[in-house]
């Protein structure tokens, strides 16, 4: 008896998840159908980027700052023991542009950004708000999920700079600053390792998925919430924790598939 | 389950059956509602009063029947179709449904401004016309959460009739009010059903104020409807419908404790 | 929807500076964000710089002097550097210039040596004496050579 219940229960749990990818890929298509038809809702885009971006910029530059400045501390400490010092640069900068960047922003946008995108959406959900849209033949998809998706793709590659650069700039402070290294062998170091197309190009790329996930999954966990608190808490839950996870798991994929050099 | 052939059915449900999951709301429910008229639904708490004005405007399908608005039929249609209905339906929600983040103004201004090519001064007038038909001035620049619950009612029933509706759907229009604000909705509604001729459906709990409003009421029973004038209902010989009206549901105004007024 | 200048203005200024941080990771993320007081270009020509970078350091005795700039290819396929060198330094013609290994991986750096002439170099100019950068696999190869052939 205990055993037939467990093979049910396993495999409901298989079957909603199986339900809830294809209603995610629906709400992709839904979404990606309201950003590319008109209307254009740039008025309500750019709130969202002022809600997304620059209500992120803090948190997302003074992490960068104090991460460049361990990595800088780290490094450095690690180097110096082999003679090799001079490479904090190619390190550091390496690290920051392939990997760190990327990552911890879209970690750090996803707590911030994402769950108050979830749980807004969410808390419509519940008092009805997306409702009323719908009953003013107004379609909530096309006014409040694609402005908020989108500004969080557009504003992702914009926040993984900004971090990237503060880490460069921490780094550079605590190897420059306070080890003595000379500056022109951090830079050159940085300069000479550092390559446009597979480097930055891939940074880029990343903090674009990252930003795809992050939006799609914020707008899809607060759309399809439970009308109730515990709705919009667990929308904001979710959220946070699916899209970190997508985060790491992509971002292994995302570098394979790239094709870093190593 | 027959209206009388003296009015005209402005909505119709045609044999429909919906449930949420294992839990069946109607069975098979057939029923139709007055143009012109203002009719109250009633019913125990999960015997699907909202549900059936969510069906009603589109926002779930049923099961299986036809639910018709005038001559459309809102099952089955498509989105744009669907939109084209909903323009002849204004719908107050429980809690208002405004957008939190916009001022009152605009969010009586949204629809306008989506739907038509009104300039800026006409949705203005537009606009203040209708605050003022439900007696509220000088709320343009509040946020929903700054108002009162009765005026924040008042203001979502404004942006309900905006748009000049055919049909005006009130879920719950009295919950949650202190008596004044109960009877100053009641008084909007039946001006608004008698100046305008608005088919007004009203799915409330508050069976005093309801009764007094109504010309026509829907009793939901587990498994079946009755309706019928309020009156004939109230006296009705039918075991389930008086019960009905002998359970506390029936709450006078003069009665209403402070507890009960602060009850969603 | 509701209009708030303010915050359209701010949502803006995010945008234009969130744009040009992009593009200065892109393009510039290599350019030296500091500035020394250089003024003083010198020339030195080398048999084998390699390993040698630009913005290495040059330096006297230890003490950092200026910084290479550029390093080419020149006529007859030797290394060709310039460097620019603090203009209150006198150099006299005869110094030489040779270049160094911090450590044993770490990075190359130029090293002057002074002479004994009176004369000074002056901007432009270029130093005469060279020592090039030891490549220890090329040393290591001539010791094995060695070892080999003195069986």
């Amino acid at each position: 008896m205990k055993a037939a219940e467990l093979v049910r229960d396993l495999g409901w749990r298989a079957l909603s998840i199986v339900g809830e990818l294809g209603r995610m890929l629906l709400f992709t298509v839904a979404f990606l159908r309201a950003s590319l038809m008109p209307p254009f809702r740039g008025r309500r885009f750019v709130e969202e980027i002022y809600n997304q971006g620059f209500l992120s910029l803090v948190i997302v530059c003074v992490s960068g700052l104090a991460v460049g400045m361990v990595l800088g501390l780290q490094g450095y400490n690690t180097l110096v023991r082999f003679g090799a010092e001079s490479s904090l640069g190619t390190v550091v900068g390496l690290s920051l542009i392939r990997e760190l960047g990327p990552v911890l922003t879209a970690l750090l946008v996803v707590g911030r950004a994402g769950s108050a995108t979830a749980a807004e959406i969410a808390s419509m959900v519940t008092s009805e708000q997306l409702d009323g849209l719908r009953m003013m033949s107004i379609d909530p998809m096309d006014i409040v999920v694609a402005p908020k998706a989108l500004a969080l793709i557009f504003v992702m590659p914009i926040l993984t700079t900004l971090f990237v650069l503060f880490g460069l700039a921490g780094a550079f402070f605590v190897g420059v600053g306070l080890m003595g290294l000379d500056p022109g062998i951090f830079v050159s170091g940085l300069k000479s390792s550092i390559r446009f197309s597979d480097d930055i190009g891939g940074c880029f790329f990343k903090a674009l998925i990252f930003g795809f996930l992050a939006g799609l999954i914020a707008t899809f966990r607060g759309y399809h919430a439970a009308p109730t608190a515990a709705g919009v808490s667990s929308a904001t839950t979710s959220t946070v924790v699916v899209t970190s996870v997508a985060v790491l798991i992509g971002d292994y994929f995302v570098t394979a598939l790239w094709g870093f050099r190593i | 389950m027959e209206a009388s052939p003296a009015h005209d059915a402005h909505v119709r449900f045609d044999h429909v059956r919906m449930g949420f999951g294992e839990r069946a709301v109607f069975q098979d429910l057939t029923c139709e509602f007055p143009r012109g008229r203002i009719t109250i639904l009633l019913g125990g708490s999960g015997s699907g009063k909202s549900t059936l004005l969510r069906l009603l405007g589109g926002l779930i399908q049923p099961e299986a029947g036809r639910i018709y608005v005038g001559d459309d039929e809102v099952t089955g249609a498509s989105e744009a179709a669907l939109y084209r209905i909903r323009s002849k339906i204004g719908m107050l929600f429980q809690g208002g449904a405004l957008l939190d983040s916009l001022t009152i103004f605009d969010n009586l201004a949204l629809p306008l401004r989506e739907h038509t090519d009104l300039a800026p001064d006409a949705v203005a007038s537009a606009i203040h016309a209708q605050l003022e038909a439900v007696g509220l001035t000088n709320v343009d620049h509040l946020l929903p959460g700054q108002l009162s619950g009765g005026m924040l009612r008042r203001a979502a029933l404004a942006r309900a009739i905006l748009r000049e509706p055919e049909i005006l759907l009130c879920d719950e229009p009295f919950s949650g009010l202190d008596p004044s604000s109960v009877k100053r909705i009641e008084l909007l509604l039946a001006k608004i059903n008698h100046e305008r001729g608005i088919t007004v459906l009203v799915v409330s709990h508050h069976i005093a104020s309801t009764l007094r409003l109504a010309d026509h009421a829907l009793l939901l029973l587990p498994g079946r409807s009755v309706e019928g004038k309020p009156a004939e209902l109230q006296r009705s010989e039918d075991a389930e419908v008086a019960d009905f009206f002998d359970e506390d549901h029936s709450v006078d105004d003069a009665s209403l404790t402070p507890t009960e007024s602060f009850l969603p | 929807m509701s209009r708030s200048p303010v915050r359209d203005l701010i949502a803006g200024v995010f945008v234009v500076v969130g744009l040009a941080a992009v593009a200065f990771l892109a393009f510039r993320v290599g350019e030296a964000p500091f500035s020394d007081k250089g003024g003083l270009p010198l020339y030195a020509t080398f048999d084998e710089v390699s390993g040698l970078k630009t913005l290495a350091p040059v330096d006297i005795a230890g003490v950092r002097v200026g910084r290479v700039t550029a390093i080419t290819l020149n006529d007859d396929y030797r290394a060709r550097v310039t460097m620019d060198l603090d203009p209150a330094l006198e150099l006299p013609v005869d110094a030489s210039a040779s270049i160094i290994t911090g450590g044993l991986l770490g990075d190359r750096y130029v090293s002057l040596q002074l002479g004994g002439e009176t004369e000074i170099l002056g901007p432009g100019e270029e130093i005469a004496f060279t020592e090039s950068a030891v490549v220890l696999e090329r040393l290591i190869g001539k010791l094995v050579n060695n070892l080999g052939s003195s069986d």
